[in-house]
């Protein structure tokens, strides 16, 4: 057993313990760290698969961005732990057939030919050192596959508008500031000079004349 | 080192991956320490102050003081937290500022993993700090510490894409994801052939937004000291100062990485007779501390900004901002003009 079979190993057990985990946690905070966990760990499993850019935007994506989202939702959920697991016997037949289904269609896939078409067993093709994934994946993406890629990012923005269109409410009572109108507020609008002789001490009528609290905000 | 080599055998890269490892850390934890001796220093003498000046010659044993009696304090776990949690969430904020070194290059051949998207790692990397706030404010099991754990990550999270932002301009620019390279491509007669000039605005809003994603004064309103329960008020002992060791150790990383993208990593200054005598690790050195000093600056100058003004400069202002200037720029490649920007 040479060294990159040792790691795939160590990296494949963590990644099996905690997809595992994932489902079993009784606390769902402790789910969703270790599907971050499952995340890291298949990222490291593609860069031994020469997919280092896929690997390092796997990380940055779904473990930096989405799953602190999630996170953030869970932990201010509430969430009765025993009423979650309530319908398990109900809906094991189901899930159970969906399981069996998704192992069938991907033991399909792996013992297809075109899986080990290179003839390497499945392993990618090798590359030297000076060949840069990142470049290819670029050329592939903006001319080969550009109409596929352009149609996908147009989905995805409009899901975005979407997103903020269906959840944006305007608050009536929301308390908030106009940047613009604070810059442009010039020193007569706030602040009135009153002259005060020295010899001659402030009379009531003077009090009167500073400004009051409405004038000031 | 032929003798330890054969000694070793076949755990010889690993054990020397250990060495460099080491020696890279060692240093980098000694400079966290001594950031903090330069903070209260600097700090000092700009508020007509002194500073600590009782432990050793010019205080200078005043971080190791520090340390052992962080060390010897009790770490109290609060009875109603998630210990596991609550033990792993400083780790978690200490392990991704010292991760991002593995990429970074000193010199253009004094570099642990040169890999070819190290910019991409450190992104994705450091992107993973903010767990260890979120697992610290939630596993306190405390209604303070996990607001401010919200703030805080609301904070970073917003932060986090001005400044990819910024970065992608570099990339721009360089025409590499390589952080050797993206040096190399600053290369030129003097400072004016860096990045931080025909990246201006990038670099503006790289500097505010990183000063921001390691929640640092102005913006440090996850812990504001005396004023603001940040998601650390239930750690105490090492625990804390794990949490403010990270903050220190963000601050060198994000110096070093703005000395690299923006400054010209290890070039002099002009690049003619007694400036390049000095070895270009120098040079890195001397921009890093320059950097650094900046942020002790603006900890002494700025007053806090507000939360909702936090959040309105990076969504509103830096975002808008490096959007615009990644336009201009990739629509500039493309005039005579490009090579100003290459």
């Amino acid at each position: 057993m040479n060294l990159e079979t040792m790691i795939f190993y160590f990296f494949a057990a963590i990644l099996l313990f905690a997809a595992a985990r994932v489902v079993t946690a009784r606390n769902p905070v402790h789910s969703a760290l270790f599907l971050v966990l499952a995340f890291f760990t298949a990222a490291a499993l593609w860069v031994t698969l020469e997919a280092e850019f896929l690997a390092i935007t796997l990380v940055l994506v779904y473990v930096g961005a989405v799953m602190v989202l999630f996170l953030f939702v869970v932990m201010m959920l509430d969430i009765n732990y025993d009423l979650l697991r309530e319908g398990f016997w109900s809906n094991f037949p189901l899930a159970l057939t969906v399981a069996v289904l998704m192992a069938a269609e991907m033991t399909l896939v792996l013992a297809g030919r075109n899986f080990w078409a290179n003839g390497n067993g499945g392993a990618p093709n090798v590359h030297g050192p000076g060949y840069s994934n990142i470049k290819e994946l670029g050329r592939q993406i903006y001319t080969e596959y550009v109409y596929p890629f352009e149609i996908a990012s147009i989905i995805l923005l409009v899901a975005i508008v979407a997103a903020i269109a269906l959840t944006l409410r305007h608050r009536k009572d929301t308390k908030y500031q106009d940047p613009a109108a604070q810059i442009a507020v010039r020193r007569n609008d706030r602040l009135r000079i009153i002259p005060v002789q020295p010899d001659n001490k402030l009379r009531p009528q003077a009090a009167d004349a500073t400004p009051s609290a409405e004038q000031q905000s | 080192m032929e003798f330890f080599q054969s000694l070793l055998g076949p755990f010889w890269p690993v054990v020397w991956t250990l060495v460099k490892i080491v020696a890279i850390v060692a240093p980098l934890l000694l400079g966290v320490a001594y950031v903090t001796y330069a903070e209260r220093k600097v700090i000092g003498y700009m508020q007509v102050r002194i500073g600590p000046n009782r432990v050793g010659p010019l205080g200078l044993l005043q971080p190791i003081a520090d340390g052992l009696k962080l060390m010897m304090k009790e770490i109290i776990i609060p009875s109603g937290a998630n210990k596991k949690l609550f033990l792993l969430a400083p780790v978690l904020c200490m392990a991704p500022a010292l991760i991002a070194w593995a990429v970074i290059p000193f010199t253009p051949e004094l570099v642990l993993a040169n890999i070819d998207a190290s910019l991409l790692f450190i992104m994705a990397i450091t992107s993973m700090g903010v767990y260890g706030v979120v697992l610290a404010g939630w596993a306190s099991n405390s209604k303070y510490p996990f607001l401010g754990a919200m703030r805080s990550a609301a904070q970073i999270v917003s932060y986090e894409i001005a400044m990819g932002f910024a970065l992608v301009g570099v990339l721009m620019a360089a025409q590499s994801l390589n952080l050797v390279e993206i040096v190399k491509a600053q290369q030129g007669a003097s400072f004016f052939s860096w990045y931080w000039l025909p990246l201006f605005p990038l670099f503006l809003v790289y500097m505010i937004s990183s000063v921001a994603e390691i929640n640092r004064a102005p913006f440090d309103v996850a812990e504001g000291e005396s004023e603001i329960v940040g998601f650390h008020a239930e750690y105490s002992g090492m625990a804390f100062a794990v949490f403010f060791l990270a903050e220190y150790a963000n601050m060198i990383l994000v110096a070093t990485l703005s000395s690299l993208l923006f400054l010209g990593g290890w070039l002099p200054l002009f690049d003619f007779a007694p400036f390049t005598w000095i070895p270009g690790f120098f040079w890195l050195i001397a921009k890093i501390c320059f950097v650094l000093f900046l942020f002790l600056w603006f900890r002494a100058t700025f007053p806090r900004y507000r939360y909702d003004q936090i959040m309105r400069l990076g969504w509103k202002v830096f975002i808008p901002v490096t959007l615009v200037w990644l336009l201009f720029i990739g629509g500039m490649m493309q005039t005579p003009l490009g090579y100003l920007f290459h």
